[in-house]
């Protein structure tokens, strides 16, 4: 349970760590997106750290590397393969990022840094609670650009063949202000991340003064 | 007339990193000095052309004509791999002083987003050689070209008062912001 708290909290894959941002940012445009693409990261984060685990013993410290990769790499290529047959609009919607998983540096970090120096329960709920942190941050991400950048909050629509049922939530916010295009747009993905990234510091740093 | 619009959008309204965001990780990490920011762009540029190559070739007349185009990720990530530690072991035998000033840029480009994406983007894009060509290079062009500005201004904000929750990366971030609306054109 500590592990996957210090996952979540602690060692933040976005918030304190600054890992695989090029996904936090790229996929945020809607909040559908933006938890497919985490229950994508953890899926593979999970399977990856757990055969690395397992094969620790067999792999020469000098090619640790090159297999690692090749690891993650099969587990995207067969996650894509699904996604295509399944959910093909998703699949167009993550388009590259999807793929880009596999250099991801959160990935391979934790194979490198956790799964190959531990044993597999250890190797799984670091796995859990690196992919649940990285999923809540996109979703917080997400909900904050898609509402206020575009006024609605998109649940199902992609997946919609899978679910059968369509769920798009539309906010209007009572002034003229809203919705704030921008926030959709690229400059808008970094500006958030900033704040939030900044917001978080300030919570952690008052309470370091309290417990001082 | 198609390369024009190609190299326009390639270096500015839709830079890699301020659209695309691709090559995040080096953007925060190692632009932090200007100098450094020159080394990681070239090193790039290098990486991202010569891999464009073997696998824009590989993928028409090795994956198209088996149907295999499924294990495109796994073959261009082997690709991207190798290339390096060949480019890396080359330089360092016979031009040892590119390799002192890229040596340690180089190991950190195997997991560089900029180098798959960018590769990848090429087969998506379906692009005929000449276009693929004019993509990565510019492309990489213009990862150096935003790397390098921002780096200048990285030099000024550390000797500046930044409250404090904002210091190092939240700042940056912000920063990213502002450069992305220029470069696309909102401003």
């Amino acid at each position: 349970m500590k592990r996957i708290i210090n996952g979540i909290i602690g060692e933040n894959p976005i918030l304190v760590l600054l890992l695989g941002l090029c996904s936090a940012l790229a996929v945020t445009t809607t909040f559908e997106s933006a938890y497919i693409m985490g229950i994508c990261v953890l899926l593979i984060l999970t399977f990856s750290n757990i055969t690395v685990s397992l094969i620790k013993k067999l792999v020469p410290k000098n090619v640790e590397i090159p297999v690692y990769i090749l690891i993650i790499s099969t587990f995207v290529t067969i996650l894509e393969i699904i996604l295509k047959a399944y959910i093909k609009p998703l699949y167009e919607v993550l388009g590259i990022y999807l793929p880009l998983i596999v250099v991801n540096c959160i990935v391979l970090g934790r194979a490198m840094s956790v799964a190959s120096k531990s044993n597999i329960r250890t190797s799984i709920k670091d796995a859990i609670g690196i992919g649940l942190g990285y999923t809540f941050v996109l979703m917080i991400i997400a909900l904050f650009r898609e509402v206020i950048g575009n006024g609605t909050l998109t649940i199902m629509n992609n997946i919609s063949s899978l679910t059968g049922t369509k769920i798009i939530l539309k906010i209007e916010l009572s002034t003229n202000l809203f919705p704030i295009n921008i926030l959709t747009k690229p400059a808008g993905a970094f500006l958030t991340l900033g704040f939030l990234i900044a917001l978080f510091n300030y919570i952690k740093g008052g309470k370091k003064h309290e417990s001082n | 007339m198609n390369l024009i619009s190609i190299v326009t959008s390639a270096l500015l309204t839709e830079n890699v990193v301020l659209t695309k965001f691709l090559g995040i990780c080096p953007f925060m990490g190692v632009s932090t000095k200007r100098r450094n920011a020159i080394s990681m762009g070239i090193s790039v540029m290098l990486v991202v052309t010569l891999s464009s190559i073997i696998t824009w070739t590989l993928y028409h007349f090795l994956l198209v004509p088996t149907k295999t185009e499924y294990l495109k990720t796994v073959l261009f990530v082997l690709v991207i791999a190798s290339l390096v530690q060949l480019l890396e072991i080359i330089l360092k035998r016979y031009f040892k002083q590119i390799h002192d000033m890229l040596g340690l840029y180089l190991p950190l480009i195997t997991t560089n987003c900029a180098v798959l994406g960018i590769v990848l983007l090429n087969i998506n894009n379906d692009y005929n050689f000449i276009e693929m060509l004019t993509y990565s290079i510019c492309s990489s062009l213009g990862f150096t070209l935003v790397i390098y500005i921002f780096s200048s201004m990285r030099e000024k904000i550390n000797n500046s008062d930044v409250p404090q929750p904002f210091k190092g990366h939240p700042i940056a971030l912000i920063t990213a912001a502002i450069m992305a609306l220029l470069f696309s054109r909102y401003v």
